[in-house]
């Protein structure tokens, strides 16, 4: 039969981020997402403890580890908080894995090391004002003009791309016609303060209010030829990889929170009384934490699934789909009963509760919205 | 270069409830998760920052039951680099003297030790008496209660905290120091260290490797035993005090009378 167990050192892994989320990320977050700030002493925490570097080979001054490890320590960050969470998603496998997987090796050397001690953060842009889910229809354009591209553009919702430690941001943009006429699009780095590189102030955002979000504009931005990532033209085809695995952090960061509903409203059911009773003795209430537990459960099921195969080196596109489908949807549901549970509580920003609530639904159209992933469901069977 | 040894403990999980077993009221240790202790995280942190500042080696030193291999695992994937664990059945619920005669010939096995690291008192048994009986038996001198550590050369220099002040005290190496909860905040281990641990050397022993006999150490001659336990009674409501323009008084009042103020 197959085997469903994480194993030893997965499972240590598991539990030394759990602790950290409960020790030092529980206690203050509410006071960093009231204020909607971004908590620089808990990333360079979690820098040390390595999470930044963990699917990156030690050459670059990485862990070792696998896409696995990450998926493990975001789920376990979002248990607790999404807006941690999610800056070490963008900043991993949005900012350090374009660079680790198509870079040059003087690019990796330049940036990774320090993108891995968590000491600077890289981000990903790809949406724009005028489209995020057709991202073949990028407006930006870069020219090469003798030894330098010159970036033209507007970038919106870049996650990490206008902190105090924000060293690049890697754009895609339109940069000749391929065959056919169809766009030839290429990935470059941009250095941040890169003169005419600028940074939006940062969006008033619904939830995950302690993460860093920022529109980007670029006019006549020169970046050294040099910081070409990857091939020429190959920039739309590395994202959509880049992409895939980006879906399975999603959906690993989906479950946490997914979790962290079932963990609270257990607390609840437990403590909180009505007519009587602790409200956890009604059915009503039962059967909703049932429920809950079953979607995390298989939603847990659906991202182990996929990052087994990604493991593997096996074709895991469909997957990946299916699992952010699913594991958002899990995390919206259960973020909704939760909130339910504790009554007028779950409204309040200081319950936990209040803030899953808020930072589900971009789970479901982040890095892909859920029709998007359908599509691409569809597209593998055929349609 | 010096050679360390950390005294660690696996404990039951602070966030857990912990119980005693009904029968020989020695801890129920199926009752709750098993965690390294805190202090002892603290004590291993301590070791590691002696360790890099001026190299050295750091051995982890565990007397309990198997499953303290999971404690032990933890110190080594915090970074220290090998383990001894005395582990024997003969050991079921000894007391603090014991203890300590096991971990003074455990730490025996170890050549050239030059620093004992413990933490002050476990969260589980809260004796607080391991690390001066333990020095007393080694003829070392003890540190305890330290909350700040240099070692320089051959010699050791402790800050001591106690309820009247700071002690500064110091002592040639080697020494047994014991560390409070303000000597550092310990480091979380990485993947990478994980991952290392699982390669690095875990010497188990039994009472008899270390050339004691089973009637020397187990509940039957201990000189102390649990006889009685009885669960903390569960916190009573609050006092409420109206304020009808003495509130203030009242208060104080009532401060007074619980001999806080
Ligand atoms: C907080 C936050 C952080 C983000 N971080 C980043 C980042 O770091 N980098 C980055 O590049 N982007 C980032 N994004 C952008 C995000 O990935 C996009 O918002 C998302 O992909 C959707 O694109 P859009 O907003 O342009 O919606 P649109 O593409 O305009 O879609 C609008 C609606 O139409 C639906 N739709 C579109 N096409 C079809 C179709 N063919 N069939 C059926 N329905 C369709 C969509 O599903 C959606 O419901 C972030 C967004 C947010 C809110």
């Amino acid at each position: 039969m197959i085997d469903l167990s994480i194993g030893e050192e997965y499972e240590a892994l598991r539990k030394t981020v759990e602790e950290f989320a409960r020790e030092e990320v529980a206690p203050v977050i509410g006071g960093f997402y009231e204020r909607e700030e971004f908590p620089y002493d808990l990333i360079a925490k979690m820098g040390r403890m390595g999470l930044f570097g963990l699917p990156i080979s030690e050459e670059y001054g990485g862990m070792g580890g696998d896409y696995f490890a990450l998926c493990l320590a975001l789920e376990e960050l979002a248990r607790v908080d999404s807006s941690v969470a999610i800056t070490l998603e963008a900043g991993v496998s949005l900012g350090a894995m374009p660079v680790y997987r198509f870079g040059s090796a003087s690019q990796k050397e330049t940036w990774l090391p320090a993108l891995c001690r968590g000491d600077r953060l890289a981000a990903f842009g790809l949406t724009e004002p005028g489209g995020g889910s057709d991202a073949g229809a990028t407006k930006t354009t870069a020219r090469l003009e003798g030894d330098a591209w010159v970036i033209n553009g507007s970038k919106s919702f870049i996650t990490n791309s206008g902190t105090d430690i924000t060293s690049m941001v890697t754009v895609t943009a339109v940069t000749g016609q391929a065959e056919g006429g169809r766009k030839e699009i290429s990935a470059i780095i941009v250095p941040s303060g890169t003169p005419g590189f600028g940074v939006e102030k940062k969006y008033s955002k619904v939830g995950w209010n302690a993460s860093d979000t920022h529109g980007l504009s670029f006019s006549d931005c020169r970046v050294p030829e040099g910081n070409l990532l990857g091939e020429r033209g190959r920039g739309y085809a590395q994202f959509l990889s880049i992409l895939d695995e980006g879906r399975v952090a999603i959906a690993a960061l989906s479950v946490g929170l997914a979790q962290g509903c079932v963990d609270e409203s257990l607390r609840y059911a437990h403590e909180r009384e009505a007519f009587g009773h602790n409200i956890g003795h009604y059915q009503a209430i039962q059967f909703k934490i049932a429920e809950m537990e079953t979607r995390t459960h298989t939603a847990r099921l659906s991202y182990y699934a996929a990052a087994a195969k990604m493991l593997r080196g096996e074709p895991f596109k469909k997957e990946a789909a299916i699992a952010k489908l699913v594991c958002s949807e899990a995390a919206m549901d259960n973020a909704r009963d939760a909130t339910q549970i504790f009554g007028g509580y779950g409204f309040m920003n200081e319950y936990p509760v209040g803030r899953f609530y808020r930072d589900a639904k971009i789970l479901e159209i982040g890095e892909g919205t859920s029709e998007v992933q359908k599509m691409l469901i569809a597209r593998h069977l055929g349609l | 270069m010096p050679n360390i040894v950390v005294l660690v403990k696996q404990v039951p999980d602070t966030y857990s409830e912990r119980k005693l077993s009904d029968g020989d009221k020695t801890l129920d240790r199926d009752s709750a998760d098993a965690v390294l202790d805190e202090i002892n995280e603290r004590a291993v942190e301590e070791a590691l920052l002696i360790k890099e500042a001026s190299e050295g080696e750091v051995t982890v030193l565990s007397v309990g039951p198997d499953r303290a291999t999971e404690a032990i695992r933890k110190a080594l994937s915090m970074g220290a680099d090998k383990a001894i664990h005395v582990s024997d059945a003969a050991l079921h619920g000894a007391d603090v003297i014991q203890t300590a005669k096991v971990l003074a010939a455990a730490i025996g096995k170890v050549d050239g030790v030059d620093l004992v690291i413990a933490g002050n008192e476990s969260t589980d048994g809260v004796a607080g008496a391991v690390p001066a009986i333990l020095a007393e038996l080694l003829g070392y001198p003890q540190l305890t209660h330290a909350r700040k550590v240099t070692v320089e050369g051959s010699a050791i220099k402790v800050e001591r905290e106690t309820s009247d002040g700071i002690t500064h005290l110091e002592a040639n190496l080697p020494a047994v120091v014991s560390v409070g909860e303000k000597i550092n905040e310990p480091r979380y281990p990485s993947f990478k260290g994980i991952m290392a641990a699982k390669k690095k050397p875990v010497e188990t022993l039994t009472v008899a490797d270390l050339g004691l006999s089973a009637d020397e150490v187990g509940l039957a001659s201990a000189w102390t035993q649990v006889l009685e336990a009885s669960p903390k009674p569960p916190r009573q409501a609050g006092q409420k005090v109206a304020d009808e323009g003495d509130g203030g008084v009242k208060v104080a009042e009532y401060l007074v009378s619980q001999k806080l103020i």
